[in-house]
């Protein structure tokens, strides 16, 4: 039924002769210090309503040219992003980088379609991977804010290692544990960190495709690195309070996990455990907490469900 | 159907009070047929059957749900049988579950085609059927898709493996255990209907609890229910291709 109003809709847009939807994400740039911005997102998970703007994306003017990190939802998320660029330096656009797999990060990526685009090797593999299915899921949750969006694959390759963009040193670090693969960028001249979803604050982290062991992993090299000034994939900009509360959540989560497999609790039960004070009032819960409970449980069931002894059959 | 049983509907219809179906809170096209296909005569809704599960479906191939009849058994006496269906579902028949001795509460998880209500029928000594429900979000899926057992070369041979656990609580015991099986729907292409048809627990006072799980159930279903007592429970089961698993679960 829902696949057949789609197709109605698609039809009467195009019989129309418009085929363009209008969504205005009033996004704004703010400069957290000289030539670096950011444009920040909601902390709710994807709604009709925020048109899939629930993300932090990033861009850094360097002497002769900008650097974009992420590109956002959507085709018109995209567009938009680029204008705001574009109003807010006359610098080109020389590069933009893709910090991971997940569409919210890289649906935009359609507006910068005539740019060099790069990701690490492995996000690039898992975006041909799954790229289809999270459009069809956003398309149903997003909507019209959606509308014309087509996947745009990154043409370049990055590795790990200090880049330049004029006098500016930038240095990328590739960690993993939220996807199969995370690009955090540090902008050396600022201090400022660019986390990707390596971390999120005030925000729950998501964990469709996480590996909780090695994102904690990553998490202590982060901690190491020295910056100012910490911009999160999803919330408010932080400090490495930020990555401590990812670190607090993620311990507890996969803790809590292992103790509710252990005593044998249903997975729908665990759904509605209570959640700990600090982490009841963070964006998207407990939808979020629920959806980690889908992500995760099996692999700690398994660990409580030893193989039975054959029976004598009858 | 037969004359006289019209004549008692048309009567019952006339009298204007037994047996009228209950019209659907959740405004279901399908609500009519399901309770017809898998209902009595007799249905109320009731809210101490209780379903719990999360409101949207994160995956379509493995939609948790713990159905729970314990209040109504407490109120109105011991549950026959349980029937779980979801109407939108192109199978709509989910599961029949015949607590016997152990708790009616039943976890599993399901796959799901769209959104959809998702329904269970307990049905009391007197033959009413008591239906609790929940309505879910789904991006479908779930039921056309093939299992991914015809992704892995060495399904065949763990058929019918069998892992699990008693878990002791304070009364009795929850049992969890999980029978590895594709449980085909048949709506995949080239792939026939292949589902375990039923499963038969006991221990050593004799049956204990059945479980028949239709096509909706989950690959490998996993499935927990509360037992009176922490002791070894024989599981018996068969598939739609005659063959059977078996296994005992220790404490």
């Amino acid at each position: 039924m829902r696949a057949l109003l789609g197709l109605l809709a698609a039809a009467l847009a195009t019989f129309a002769g418009s085929a363009r939807a209008d969504f205005d994400y009033q996004l704004e740039a703010r400069e957290l210090a000289a030539g670096v911005f950011v444009v920040e997102g909601s902390t709710e998970h994807f709604t009709f309503e925020n048109g899939g703007n629930i993300v932090n994306i990033g861009f850094i003017v360097g002497d002769d040219g900008v650097l974009v990190i992420d590109t956002g939802p959507s085709r018109l998320y995209g567009e938009q992003l680029r204008a705001l660029i574009e109003r807010t330096t006359d610098k080109p656009i020389v590069r933009v980088i893709n910090s991971h797999h997940h569409p919210d990060h890289f649906f935009g990526n359609q507006a910068f379609a005539d740019l060099p685009i790069a990701a690490l090797p492995q996000t690039i593999a898992a975006m041909q991977a799954e790229a289809g299915g999270f459009a069809d899921n956003l398309y149903r949750i997003v909507g019209n804010a959606m509308f014309g969006t087509e996947v745009v694959m990154p043409g370049e390759t990055l590795a790990a290692g200090d880049i330049r963009l004029g006098q500016r040193r930038i240095e990328l670090i590739a960690l993993s544990g939220h996807s199969v693969a995370d690009l955090v960028l540090l902008d050396h001249p600022s201090g400022v960190l660019f986390a990707s979803d390596m971390v999120y604050y005030q925000r729950a982290a998501t964990t469709p495709h996480a590996n909780p062991e090695d994102w904690l992993q990553s998490l202590d090299r982060l901690e190491g690195l020295d910056f100012d000034i910490l911009v999160p994939g999803h919330g408010p900009l932080g400090d490495a309070a930020a990555i401590a509360q990812t670190r607090d959540y993620l311990q507890w989560l996969t803790a809590h996990l292992d103790a509710a497999a252990a005593r044998g609790a249903d997975m729908a039960e665990l759904m509605y455990a209570p959640l700990p004070e600090r982490f009841a009032n963070l964006g998207a819960m407990p939808a979020e907490y629920m959806r980690s409970v889908t992500h995760l449980y099996p692999r700690y069931e398994e660990r409580y469900l030893p193989q039975a002894a054959v029976a004598e059959v009858q | 159907m037969s004359v006289p049983k019209l004549l008692l509907i048309a009567a019952a219809l006339f009298a204007g009070t037994a047996h009228a179906l209950p019209k659907d809170p959740l405004h279901s096209g399908q609500w009519a047929t399901m309770a017809a296909l898998f209902l009595g005569e007799q249905v109320v809704f009731d809210e101490r059957v209780r379903l719990l599960a999360p409101p949207e479906a994160e995956d379509s191939m493995n939609f948790p749900v713990l159905v729970d009849a314990s209040r109504l058994a407490a109120e109105a006496g011991p549950i026959a049988e349980i029937v779980v269906f979801a109407d939108y579902n192109p199978i709509p028949l989910v599961l029949k579950f015949q607590p016997g001795r152990a708790a009616p509460r039943l976890g599993f998880r399901l796959k799901l085609q769209q959104g959809t209500p998702i329904r269970a029928g307990a049905r009391t000594a007197d033959g009413v059927w008591h239906v609790g429900h929940i309505e879910v979000d789904a991006a479908g899926g779930g039921c056309t898709v093939a299992s991914l057992a015809h992704g892995n070369e060495d399904w065949s041979s763990r058929l019918g493996e069998i892992t699990g656990d008693l878990f002791e609580r304070e009364q009795g015991a929850r049992l969890r255990f999980r029978v590895m099986h594709p449980m085909d729907t048949g709506l995949a292409d080239g792939i026939p209907v292949f589902r375990i048809e039923h499963i038969e627990l006991s221990d050593v006072d004799g049956a204990l609890a059945r479980i028949e799980p239709y096509e909706p159930v989950s690959e490998n279903p996993l499935f927990s229910l509360d037992l009176p007592q922490s002791a070894a429970v024989s599981l018996a089961g068969r598939d739609n291709n005659a063959n059977t698993f078996s296994a005992e679960i220790r404490p």
